[in-house]
């Protein structure tokens, strides 16, 4: 018995030891030592021939790889007039503008029916559909069984992920988040100086690597020219919580959210003394002024850290980019836009907060193949003299969502649980009213 | 499952095989919910689930189990009207509320997937050749019954005529606070004067009928499916 213990401690020394010295102690400065990258050109290939055997085992023929369009109906894009007055066209009447005809309520009812059928809204709050099954259950929609060599892969893939990448990932998280916590409260021991800075910068990446080899990610960082500069806000859309580790390997920011209780907030407490982040209690949230305070003020510092600023306010499914808050864009100070997109054949990113709390999110991510996305930085943005704050929104959502290849969408992240608001039934009302009544106003 | 039911199952997985509508419901009624959709998978994707009324194919019909499914959010395995309400395209279309309702005729509240399909089955787009048998109902996507259709959007008390009230509520419904009573009232008098041709005061169907005789029906009342 004895001998069996004395080989699990040696085994456990040995490995544990493999992981600091390989993962670890490389991550912290910045090396890679290559593992990753062969482990995804293997996986990449892996699945390139998964995908054939798949497409060969469905008798379907190759199409052109261009995906038609992301909807699975095919919709007018024509405006509100413009479609009435084509249900019109076959009136013997002249077109008189003022009028109404039986034939209207068609517009209505085909939208109606499409909308039920297919909406820009609902599924954007729930995983991105796979165009060929990337070997994981989860994505397993509508993916039959199609051979015993597949089947194979994809229990060995099960016993990959399960049995060796999810311990080794979890490990590293915990090396990563204790680092952290330890070395926040060491830094913030010191008095402030620009060493301290220093040092909290470095205590900050140092864990944030870690984390991100907990996961697998592979991160590709575009244009870092314009990455952003102290005293500034950093926008970006929003698919998780992990969109923070992504960010934060390759800058340093000031976190903005809220107090919160358990493990979180012991992080929260430690890492706010190396340097100054946010934190909002949460009955300060709900005071609109004085959240746009504290931020103005923070901002106006130009010796702190620029804020991260998720403006969607909830987690999207990274297929687009849906409304951002005109809150953040209230503060002043320049905006340094930020598009995320993730790669989705190697795990899904997106947190469905109503079907998966925070521990199982996190085990998913930790069971996916690995993290792969492209991080791009857009150059800075100013409000203009004229714009109001919605409009300098919209035009940094524009801009995130042309540089990211998303659809860009004036829905509010809000649906997902919130009902809409009547005043868009309105401008419908206010749009029809126009077409039947003509342009004299009574 | 009893044997008969169970070469039904199996039947459904040959290649070319069709399924008539009797046998079709009869396997619905005995599967579960789920499996029903393990079904839709197995049958090839040119099978016509049945030989005149519903003919929907069978990818399409997995695209909208998946819709239904996304849409049943507490897993009822049936929708009702807040089940709709919440998407929001839906919310702010004017005639929203008389959409949902066509999804709950005779007052029932819930709506599961078999009449969830049939209903819009209507509007997929007309055959351009179909092969006509002598007495075969109608096809439920026909123009003639899209324009039925249409015409219960307006008839809500399905007296077969529409009477200048009803066709008030629904001129309502599309222009909100916009526009005043009397111009309302005014563009009624007009539509019916215009379609009404034995001088009751309603409009019959086939009134209604006659007055769209020129519309493009087969185009707007139909949804293509891309895929």
């Amino acid at each position: 018995m004895e001998d069996f213990g004395n080989i699990v401690c040696i085994a456990f020394i040995v490995w544990f030891t493999l992981v600091v010295g390989l993962i670890v102690l490389p991550a912290m400065f910045g090396i890679s030592l290559g593992i990753t990258e062969v482990y995804m050109k293997v996986l990449v290939k892996t699945l390139e021939w998964a995908t054939l055997r798949i497409q060969r085992g469905s008798k379907e023929q190759q199409k052109p790889t261009t995906l038609v369009s992301n909807g699975i109906i095919l919709r007018d894009d024509g405006s509100m007039e413009k479609e009435i007055t084509d249900l019109r066209k076959g009136r013997s009447k002249p077109q008189i503008n003022g009028e109404f005809e039986l034939s209207d309520i068609f517009y209505f009812s085909k939208k109606g029916f499409e909308s039920i059928v297919e909406d820009e809204v609902t599924h954007r709050f729930t995983s991105e559909e796979l165009v060929s099954w990337n070997l994981l259950t989860r994505s397993n929609n509508n993916f039959q069984y199609i051979s015993l060599r597949i089947s194979i892969i994809w229990v060995l893939g099960v016993f990959i992920r399960y049995c060796i990448l999810l311990p080794l990932r979890v490990t590293l998280a915990t090396i990563g988040l204790s680092w952290l916590v330890i070395g926040a409260s060491l830094v913030g021991l010191l008095p402030n100086s620009r060493v301290k800075n220093w040092l909290s910068e470095l205590v900050h990446l140092m864990c944030y690597r870690i984390c991100a080899r907990g996961l697998s990610a592979t991160i590709y960082y575009h244009n870092k020219e314009n990455r952003p500069m102290k005293g500034g806000i950093c926008v970006a859309n929003h698919t998780s919580p992990i969109d923070i580790v992504i960010l934060a390997n390759d800058g340093c920011y000031a976190m903005v959210g809220q107090v919160h209780g358990g493990l979180l907030g012991i992080i929260q407490r430690a890492i706010v003394k190396a340097c100054p982040h946010v934190w909002f209690e949460r009955s300060e949230m709900k005071d609109r002024s004085l959240v746009t305070k504290r931020l103005r003020n923070h901002v106006a510092d130009k010796t702190k850290l620029p804020i991260l600023i998720f403006p969607e306010g909830t987690c999207v499914n990274n297929t687009s980019v849906m409304m951002f808050k005109k809150g953040s864009f209230e503060i002043g100070g320049t905006i340094y836009p930020v598009a995320i997109k993730y790669d989705p054949r190697f795990g899904d990113a997106f947190w469905n907060s109503a079907k998966y709390n925070m521990v199982s999110y996190l085990i998913r991510m930790m069971t996916s193949w690995a993290i792969v996305c492209d991080v791009w930085y857009l150059p800075s943005m100013t409000r203009q003299e004229e714009e109001s704050a919605v409009q300098f929104a919209n035009r940094v959502k524009a801009a995130i969502a042309r540089q990211g290849g998303l659809v860009d969408l004036s829905w509010d992240g809000g649906l997902k649980r919130a009902k809409v608001k009547d005043a868009y039934k309105e401008e419908q009302q206010k749009s029809y009213s126009k077409m039947i009544v003509g342009d004299d106003s009574s | 499952m009893e044997t008969d039911q169970c070469t039904l199952y199996y039947k459904s997985k040959t290649v070319n095989s069709a399924l008539s509508r009797t046998e079709w419901i009869q396997l619905k009624e005995v599967l579960s919910f789920h499996d029903w959709k393990l079904v839709t998978l197995a049958l090839p994707k040119s099978c016509h689930l049945s030989s005149h009324q519903i003919t929907v194919s069978s990818s399409h019909i997995c695209r909208l189990y998946d819709r239904f499914h996304a849409l049943d959010k507490d897993d009822k395995g049936s929708l009702n009207r807040s089940d709709f309400q919440n998407i929001s395209e839906l919310a702010v279309n004017p005639l929203g509320d008389r959409i949902i309702n066509a999804f709950f005729p005779d007052g029932m509240d819930l709506i599961d997937f078999n009449s969830f399909v049939r209903i819009l089955a209507r509007f997929r787009p007309v055959d351009q050749n179909p092969k006509k048998e002598p007495n075969a109902p109608e096809p439920i996507n026909s123009r003639v019954n899209k324009l039925k259709f249409a015409f219960q959007l307006y008839d809500q008390d399905k007296d077969g005529k529409i009477s200048k009230s009803e066709l008030l509520q629904v001129l309502r419904m599309m222009v909100g606070v916009q526009v005043t009573e009397e111009q309302l009232e005014s563009i009624t008098d007009r539509t019916i004067q215009e379609a009404d041709l034995d001088g009751d005061d309603a409009i019959s169907f086939e009134e209604f009928k006659k007055s769209l005789d020129k519309v493009d029906i087969e185009h707007k009342m139909s949804i293509r499916f891309l895929r």
